[in-house]
């Protein structure tokens, strides 16, 4: 359930081991991308298509980022014991921003959509640190006005644009790689260099696991939180780029619609709880392609479309079954020998009367 | 104490055995509760007490032995089954709805109803008739979350007994309340036990245990040490069965010669509105300063304002000197004052990090988001002051919420250490402790001072404080109404100091009497 | 969504002064539209406005919001101001008998655009112009075996979302259409939601899982579905409109820039002309009493890559709020 990017005592830390808590992410992707090759025999197939790598792995990549964007910022926010539903909706803005803007230089596109990504991130960061209001109703209000923005801006129609810097990022790549799977692999490690490359991991995990004691231990527990609802913003924003450039258009209406809840869906299968502590960057991102990997597949397997919401549902409901922490408990009794089954739940009682 | 030793057996527990995995915390204990008595079960942390009660009340299984009810061998799964068989429990932890009216909580799941629809009125008014016969006069309207914890513990314990207990085990109900409110509720236990109700009593506080317990049984690494009558069992030899061993005598070994160190804090008219009174407090090099007074007469809002906890309204501080704003945490942190709140698991302990975690969080955030400490050095530290402070188990890596408590307080001290402060404030640092932590941690604070700290200690246990203390500063209704100093810092000094003058003694009485009205 | 919440009272206001003031010698009609949700609803309020103006009547619009409680109301100050006749457009089928019980009292006949209500209502309103979501269908999978002729051709669909009657509705008419011709077979069909990146996405796993080269054409129940295929299918190096044929409906202006450009062949129009109609039989059986059909089809028109006023009905469409 939580400690999912620490290895185990003892274990060296530069080597690049999977964690065991890791393991039910990874298997699930294994099994379903399995399943994928089985329903389509081409899945792994990539060749080279207009300079641009081309394959079913390469879609799940592409269409996986703009989730995989969001679950970046919400994987921090839920670390605190927050949530941001606003995430959608600021997708919409920004890429209705960037459509707007798209004949300007690259430069001024890009900046102002991700400038009032920030924007809107940190407005719902101050609701949530400074007026205190519970982070599901602060994010809720631009859930629901963000959308109208967009639609304000783009005049309530597909707003479309054909500039080449905008395009880019939907139809470019660097070395056949697509760009938008680069632009997002460059904010894995950004974000990954941000928050364990600094203390921020440690005191967002701090924060989310008790606030008033992080507060009395000196930790700036407000900036942390408006740091992390801005981030998710900013992050939102990139996936309202992609999203737009995807389709060369900024769709008000539909883009990023309930991509907030696959985000959200995303750092949960990646096994960082809701009430907030714990979190894993890693494994948010496997989340998203967990659901990315399972859309795909069931596209290509050619189920009737009425299939798809159910087989979803039974998919994602496995894998939290596999983190359950009682059920791990039975796997581990079962799989490991048994002198290695410390009497840890024993002692944990113990030790918390 | 209305001693029935011969009272007709209640609860009788024998061959009682528990093991968790290869761990086994019970072995064959038993126990023998009457009519009438209230019986003390006493054992340092880890004794067995949480277990033993966990599985007579259905929380856990057992392994093996039986538990009699009135002559009826009992095995309830649940909680819900012992109650109903008349076993009732209270937690430290009231676990009522705070949101819901007192009414609603004393009668939750059994509401009285007319055609389905519940009757409030009727409900409130026998909540009412309920609440007087434990002494308490308060609206049963208003949320319970509204009254004091003792309130609150009244009503779970009103709830209880309701339920038709004959039975009623106690889990540390005092630990969280101040003198007044502890003495309203072992007032309200002689009532019961009065009644022929039979109360098992789990507590820390030894006083407690002789001002109303007729018996006491002692447990000791899962293990019966004895039952005895307390009138005949001595303190001396009581701390002996719980330890094992005679607790070295504390006596005094404060160097009354000594010269006082340099004046590294002043802090002048200091006060916040509603919360404590302007004071002046001087901290020195090497001296360990006692905050002493009851719960609630502004003790930890002293420390919190010295930490910046909560904002003055006014007043001044000086460090070294040098004025000093001491707005929040962070400016304290800066200034190299740490702070171990009293309130360990919600305002200490971060209990899904680690014990390495949480000891390098204070010195993390004073060097600031950007300047990470390398692991290696986090493990260097970590390791230090796990040996430093004999922290068990000595793992790095464990999560600090499956420590105990002593050990939980000796790395949250470790977190402070490790900031290496000019002025560490400890609140309340032995509570809930068990008795061997308790002397390391007095240790530890000597040590401390030995090194040149400068120490604010807040605690309610005056034996230890005056064991420690260089000074002690009296607290009363948010005021600072003494300071004690070198010969003058004795238990009856600081005593007298808290029932001081201006309180004339006829107005004790009556201060006494009100006592429960206060609580409400 | 929020837009509504944001710019409507607005608008509603000024539409509803704008009438007040304008009284001529035309009908007053109030009309009360769903909400903004798509390009075509935008243009069919736009439409309205025209035909309205083009007629000389005075046309007060009341934007539900996507809640048939407003439409509610706004049916009640329509009655209660007195108006000539009342155009819906119903959010749902079901639950109108009161208020258009209330309207009929009021002798103030009703008109259903774009969508029907529950049969058992249908003594309470005085015609419904609405398009054939079936025929639609038709139209495009007849002009698919037409365009095929006797090659095998096996064809994708990209669907509407699951449950939508006007998905289930294409599909029928489209199916049935191309069944008649042994050659076409459809070989898979998909939800694309209605939305252009699910389009896209939808003919990326199509392209995958059964070549782009066994693939001959793509039909899609909306023209956005197919923009984005469009993307899907030029990001694959294929050719559009070419290498596999395109046929889906609604025939938004992007989609007569697609064929312009020749990476569309064909598209059905839904036309957003709902209220030309209305406004005919309206003031037929206002001077003459004459009572229309109960049921007005609007016209499926085809346009195909081979027609010449493509530039024209674009420029027309493009400013109509698509």
């Amino acid at each position: 359930m939580s400690g999912a990017v620490h290895t185990a005592p003892g274990a060296t830390r530069r080597l690049p081991r999977i964690p065991r808590a890791a393991l039910p992410q990874i298997i699930a992707l294994v099994a379903i991308l399995a399943i994928d090759r089985a329903v389509s025999p081409g899945f792994f197939d990539i060749r080279m298509s207009g300079g641009r790598l081309f394959g079913s792995v390469i879609d799940v990549l592409n269409h996986g980022a703009p989730v995989a964007m969001l679950s970046l910022g919400m994987v921090l926010v839920i670390a605190t014991g927050g949530i941001d539903l606003s995430v959608g909706a600021v997708m919409a803005i920004s890429g209705a921003v960037a459509a707007t803007l798209a004949g300007e230089p690259l430069a001024i596109t890009i900046g102002a959509a991700l400038l009032i990504g920030l924007v809107c991130g940190i407005w719902n960061g101050i609701l949530v640190a400074f007026l205190r209001i519970q982070p599901i109703v602060a994010t809720l209000i631009l859930m629901v006005a963000g959308r109208g923005v967009a639609q304000l801006i783009t005049g309530g129609r597909i707003l479309t644009f054909s500039a080449p810097g905008l395009s880019w990022f939907g139809g470019g790549s660097v070395l056949g790689v697509p760009a938008a799977v680069v632009v997002t692999a460059g904010a894995i490690v950004v974000t990954g260099l941000l928050v364990r490359g600094t203390a921020l991991g440690l005191m967002v995990e701090a924060t989310g696991g008790n606030a008033r004691a992080s507060r009395l231990a000196g930790i700036e527990t407000r900036g942390m939180t408006v740091a992390v609802y801005a981030w998710s913003g900013v992050c939102a924003a990139v996936a309202g780029i992609l999203a737009a450039a995807d389709i060369l258009g900024a769709d008000a209406n539909n883009a990023g619609l309930y991509l907030e809840l696959d985000a959200i869906l995303a750092v949960v299968i990646g096994g960082t709880s809701l009430l907030g502590g714990r979190f894993s960057i890693g494994l948010a991102v496997v989340g998203a392609l967990i659901i990315q990997s399972m859309n795909t597949g069931i596209l290509l397997s050619g189920l009737p479309a009425e299939f798809n919401l159910v087989v979803k549902a039974v998919v994602v409901l496995a894998v939290l079954l596999a983190q359950a922490p009682r059920l791990r408990r039975v796997f581990a009794r079962s799989a490991a020998p048994p002198k290695a089954t410390e009497p840890a739940p024993a002692r944990q009682q113990g030790a918390q009367p | 104490m209305n001693a029935s030793p011969n009272g007709e057996v209640l609860l009788e527990i024998s061959g009682l055995s528990k093991s968790f995995g290869a761990i086994q915390v019970l072995h064959e204990v038993g126990l023998v509760l009457r009519a009438g008595e209230i019986h003390a079960l006493l054992g340092e942390n880890g004794a067995g007490k949480s277990t033993l009660i966990k599985t007579v009340t259905g929380v856990q299984g057992r392994d093996a032995g039986t538990v009699r009810l009135c002559g009826q061998d009992i095995a309830p799964r649940t909680t819900e089954e012992a109650v109903a068989a008349g076993l009732a429990t209270v937690y430290q932890e009231v676990n009522l709805l705070p949101n819901l009216s007192v009414a609603q909580n004393l009668f939750l799941g059994r509401q009285p109803t007319r055609f389905g629809i519940v009757q409030g009125g009727v409900m409130r008014k026998r909540a009412s008739a309920l609440l007087r016969e434990f002494g308490l006069d308060i609206d049963p309207g208003r949320p319970l979350g509204s009254y004091s914890v003792a309130v609150q513990h009244i009503c779970a314990i009103a709830r209880a007994v309701d339920l038709s207990a004959r039975v009623l085990i106690l889990d540390e109900p005092t630990a969280s309340l101040d003198a007044h409110e502890v003495e309203v509720l072992l007032g309200v236990m002689r009532d019961l036990a009065a009644r022929g109700l039979a109360i098992l009593f789990v507590t820390h506080f030894l006083d407690q245990v002789y001002a109303v317990c007729d018996r006491i049984t002692v447990l000791r690494n899962g293990r019966l040490v004895g039952e005895r009558e307390t009138a005949a069992l001595p303190r001396m030899e009581l701390i002996h069965m719980m330890l094992g061993r005679a607790l070295e005598h504390s006596v005094s070994t404060r160097d009354a010669g000594r010269p006082r160190g340099d004046c590294i804090g002043a802090f002048r008219d200091m006060s916040r509105r509603g919360s404590i009174d302007p004071f002046d407090l001087d901290l020195h090099r090497g001296e360990v300063v006692g905050l002493a007074g009851l719960l609630g007469s502004g003790r930890t809002e002293t420390v919190r304002l010295v930490f910046g906890a909560d904002k003055a309204d006014s007043g001044t501080a000086q460090l070294d000197g040098k004025s000093t704003r001491l707005h929040s945490p962070r400016d304290a942190l800066r200034q190299r004052i740490g702070y171990c709140p009293e309130e360990r698991k919600t305002e200490g302990i971060v209990a899904e990090l680690t014990v390495r975690e949480n000891i390098i969080l204070a010195l993390q955030a004073r060097r600031g988001l950007w300047r990470p400490i390398p692991r290696r050095e986090q493990d260097a530290i970590a390791r230090r002051f796990i040996k430093a402070l004999d922290i068990r188990p000595p793992d790095p890596e464990r999560p600090i919420g499956l420590l105990s408590g002593g050990n939980q307080q000796k790395a949250l001290l470790a977190r402070w250490l490790a900031t290496e402060p000019r002025i560490l404030i400890l609140d309340e640092p032995t509570r809930g402790i068990d008795v061997g932590a308790h002397a390391e941690i007095i240790q530890l604070i000597r040590r401390l001072c030995e090194d040149g700290l400068a120490l604010l200690v807040v605690s309610s246990e005056l034996d230890e404080i005056v064991t420690y203390a260089d000074r002690v500063l009296v607290l009363r209704d948010r005021k600072q109404v003494a300071s004690l100093e070198g010969e003058s810092v004795t238990v009856s000094s600081i005593l007298a100091a808290i029932a001081s003058d201006d309180v004339a003694p006829k107005e004790q009485a009556a201060k006494e009497q009100v006592a429960r009205e206060e609580v409400a | 969504m929020g837009i509504r919440s944001v710019m409507l009272p607005a608008a509603i206001a000024a539409t509803l002064c704008a009438g007040g003031v304008a009284r001529a010698e035309g009908l007053t009609v109030g009309f009360s539209q769903i909400g903004s949700e798509s390009g075509w609803r935008a243009a069919e309020t736009t439409v309205t406005r025209q035909e309205a103006k083009k007629n000389g009547d005075t046309v007060k619009i009341a934007d539900a919001q996507q809640k048939q409680e407003n439409q509610i109301k706004a049916i009640r100050s329509f009655i209660a101001q007195g108006v000539d006749g009342i155009f819906l457009a119903p959010v749902v089928a079901t639950g109108w008998t009161q208020v258009l019980t209330e309207a009929k009292d009021a002798k103030i006949p009703v008109i259903l655009l774009d969508r029907d209500i529950d049969p058992a209502d249908k003594a309470l309103y005085l015609t419904a112009v609405t398009s054939d979501s079936v025929h639609e269908g038709q139209v495009a999978g007849d002009w698919l075996v037409k365009a095929v002729g006797s090659k095998p051709c096996n064809v994708v669909e990209i669907e509407g979302t699951v449950g939508a009657s006007v998905a289930a509705n294409r599909k029928k008419g489209f199916d049935d259409a191309v069944a008649k011709d042994p050659n076409i077979k459809i070989i898979r069909s998909e939800t694309g939601d209605f939305t252009r990146s699910q389009g896209k996405q939808v003919m990326e796993s199509f392209i995958k899982s059964v070549g782009g080269k066994n693939i001959c054409a793509v039909y899609a129940h909306n023209d956005d579905m197919m923009i984005g295929a469009i993307q899907a299918m030029k990001e694959a190096g294929l050719k559009p409109g070419q290498d596999i044929l395109t046929v889906s409906v609604d025939s938004v202006p992007d989609m007569f820039k697609a064929m312009m450009a020749h990476e569309a062949n064909a598209t059905v129009e839904l036309t957003p002309d709902m209220a030309g109609p209305a406004f005919q039989a309206l003031n037929a059986y206002k001077k003459s009493g004459t009572v229309p059909p109960k049921w007005i089809e609007t016209k499926s028109t085809l346009h195909t890559s081979q027609d010449s006023d493509l530039q024209q009905i674009y420029d027309e469409k493009k400013n109509l709020g698509y």
